[in-house]
């Protein structure tokens, strides 16, 4: 047992009728304050996502602020700021359900589901960015009546299907993985959720069969995930890496996406976690010691960007090509600076501090930290778009790029999105995997035995 | 292993064609080139491009599929300006090609790199593939006052809001002189048609023609010392040459 300590000492641990009733009470007991969270983020999601949306459909893609070296701008950003931060839910529950890790139990279910509804985020931004929306369908690769295949070469087909891949692959994990509890709220409730949790639960009686073939099933998802969630960021990066653009073009770029999906992604879980313990009391569920142990990879990952980043100019640099040089001048010193070397603050510099063991079980300074790691995530999205654009070969066209409102607003819409899929989530799914957190409860308790003296 | 090498480089040449039907070829004399503007002005008389306003060139949304881009050389008073006439390469390597996911833009049989208008989604990737900057995006729908639709070209569609457009060669033109020469069962000559921007240059510094046959002018004009290739090191191949300015033009400027 670590300096930590598996459990607050002042709690006893759960017991494992507790641990049922506690999980589905956060089904069926609603508070005031998730309706006003979720009333206000449904109103911000229509105020500032569709109604500038639907403005835009109908006026042109011209109310945001591209130019025409600058031709992608925020919403390409944000897609893949979204889809980075969809990247460690599935990846790490994943990740630690093969290596046998115990601390997974309490947060993979909110980890998986932040996975998908970062997915869904991505792909709607997919939906604004594009000039035509109502064709984006022409993009998908299944024979269709109109005999016209999509181009194969395209790294933005490839972004498609990956994305699609994923998006199915990590539904289904969740859903393969919630069937037992969908069960256990499907005996713990009456009335419509009764009738939906029954549908859910697909007849899940818990027999020794069943549960083998549970066991299996999910192994098998969590081995196909793996290599999925490697494989959509690196082809996210594809879409500006095969690109001959100065900044874009970098053979860095697939792993330097990867980890800072990652990244991100983890940031992430330890923001959602922080608001499902405090909101949900799940104080004995999820522990300091888990906030330090994603504290450990966050430090990892935070040193590997780091360096990446490094990497990233002195290639450039080193090369000593006339463009690069004046793309990694822009990037230091033009327009975006500012934006830059918060990025490099927020993400390189502060999270230094995690190698204090105090900083990673502090859960609020675990939050300020999460955010601000996320913050500068998007930034460096931004960063990656803004400043290798303006900065083609031919100086004659360099310009620079400022977003409109309509941008702002649709990305704070889209935080609002996500927070409004989320909440309706908590109240469907049970945000913590009961049969596991028993399993855990059950071990330990065997553990204890084992070690008494 | 030589065949596995030019099965390669088939499968690498975008479209299907290895060979094409023509090769059309701009050449730019930047000897002769004294920067008018009025091939701009031609072609956006002849490919119905909008007339988009200040404040959208202000913003860098202008529409012109041929552009004159100046760059200065020197400080004032000693200073010289040098006129780059830049328009679609129409690159036989092309980047927007490969990267377009709904094969929008492609290599036609006549290896001009086409823009299809109805297929194309809007990703604008091309456009931020592209290294010349030669792609236009429509950022809001264009619209001509009455009676100025009157003179739009019948020849050339209207593109809507959320479309890719690009200096097509004036496809148009290109169509009708192969109908023609069809009809009379021959090739395009030399000298059947020419492009607006061409057709319009005073001083004669823009040559259109077909590099497969051997006599035409580009043909010959592309063996000139002069001529180069802009950012040819990024291995587009492009199908614009241009000509330098030689030394007597230096000296007379």
């Amino acid at each position: 047992m670590n300096r930590v300590g598996n459990q607050t000492p002042n709690e006893a641990p759960p017991k494992l009728a507790d641990v049922n009733r506690d999980v589905i009470r956060t089904l069926t007991e609603t508070t005031p304050l998730y309706w006003w969270t979720f009333g206000i983020a449904v109103m911000v999601a229509v105020l500032c996502f569709t109604l500038p949306w639907a403005y835009q459909l109908v006026t042109g893609i011209g109310v945001a602020g591209m130019n025409r070296p600058v031709i992608w701008g925020s919403y390409i950003s944000c897609f893949i700021f979204w889809i980075g931060l969809s990247h460690s839910g599935t990846l790490l529950s994943a990740v630690l359900h093969i290596t046998g890790s115990q601390w997974r139990k309490a947060i993979y279910r909110s980890a998986e589901a932040m996975t998908l509804f970062s997915l869904v985020v991505a792909v709607i931004f997919v939906l604004v960015h594009v000039g035509r929306p109502w064709f984006v369908y022409w993009t998908i690769p299944y024979p269709n009546q109109r005999e016209l295949w999509p181009n194969f070469r395209s790294p933005l087909l490839f972004d498609v299907t990956a994305i699609t891949t994923y998006m199915t692959a990590s539904a289904t994990f969740l859903f393969v993985g919630s069937i037992p509890d969908f069960a256990a709220a499907r005996d713990g409730t009456i009335g419509w959720r009764h009738s939906m949790y029954r549908v859910l639960s697909l007849g899940w009686r818990g027999t020794q069969k069943e549960w083998k073939h549970l066991g299996w099933a999910y192994t098998f998802f969590a081995v196909l995930v793996i290599p999925l969630a490697v494989s959509v960021h690196s082809i996210v990066s594809w879409d500006l890496a095969l690109s001959i653009v100065p900044g874009f073009h970098q053979t860095i770029f697939a792993p330097y996406f990867v980890v800072g999906a990652i990244y991100s992604g983890t940031a992430g879980i330890v923001t959602v976690m922080y608001f499902l313990r405090k909101y949900y009391h799940l104080e004995r569920y999820i522990l300091p010691s888990h906030f330090d142990k994603l504290g450990r990879l966050l430090l990892v990952l935070s040193l590997l960007w780091t360096y990446i980043n490094i990497v990233e100019l002195t290639t450039g640099w080193f090369s000593h090509h006339s463009f690069e040089l004046e793309f990694i001048d822009y990037r230091l010193t033009g327009a975006w600076a500012p934006i830059y070397w918060s990025m490099i603050a927020f993400c390189a510099v502060l999270p230094l501090s995690l190698i204090s063991s105090r900083v990673r079980t502090n859960l609020h300074v675990m939050l300020v930290l999460s955010i601000f790691i996320n913050a500068g995530m998007l930034f460096e999205r931004f960063i990656i778009i803004t400043t290798s654009l303006p900065r083609k070969y031919l100086p004659n066209t360099w310009a620079d790029y400022a977003p409109t409102w309509v941008e702002y607003s649709i990305m704070l819409g889209s935080l609002a999105i996500f927070v409004t899929l989320f909440l309706i989530f908590v109240k469907i799914v049970p945000s913590m995997s009961i049969y596991e957190v028993k399993e855990e409860l059950l071990h330990n308790a065997k553990h204890q035995q084992e070690h008494k003296p | 292993m030589t065949l596995l090498q030019e099965k390669w480089r088939a499968y690498r040449t975008p479209g299907y064609y290895t060979k094409y039907d023509y090769a059309w070829r701009l050449i730019v004399d930047l000897d002769s080139c004294t920067g008018c503007g009025a091939c701009v002005v031609a072609c956006q008389a002849e490919n119905n491009l909008p007339i988009v306003g200040e404040r959208a060139f202000q913003e860098k949304r202008d529409m012109k599929w041929l552009r004159i881009e100046r760059y200065w050389e020197g400080e004032y008073p000693d200073i010289k300006m040098r006129f780059l006439p830049m328009m679609c390469q129409h690159c036989n390597q092309a980047p927007c090609e490969t990267v377009c996911p709904v094969a929008a833009t492609y290599h036609n049989q006549d290896g001009l790199n086409v823009q299809v208008y109805n297929r194309c989604v809007g990703t604008r990737s091309c456009a931020a593939y592209c290294p010349y900057e030669v792609r236009y995006f429509n950022w809001f729908s264009a619209s001509w006052e009455a009676p100025l639709e009157q003179q739009l070209n019948p020849e050339v569609s209207i593109r809507e809001k959320g479309v890719m457009e690009k200096c097509t060669f004036c496809i148009q033109r290109i169509r009708q002189a192969k109908d023609e020469a069809k009809d009379e069962g021959r090739r395009v000559q030399e000298g059947d048609f020419t492009t607006a921007c061409a057709q319009s240059c005073p001083s004669k510094a823009l040559h259109f023609g077909d590099a497969n046959d051997p006599l035409s002018a580009v043909s010959q004009l592309a063996k000139n010392p002069r001529a180069y290739q802009v950012l040819s090191e990024l291995n587009t191949e492009p199908s614009v040459t241009y000509l330098a300015r030689g030394k007597a033009a230096e000296s007379a400027s």
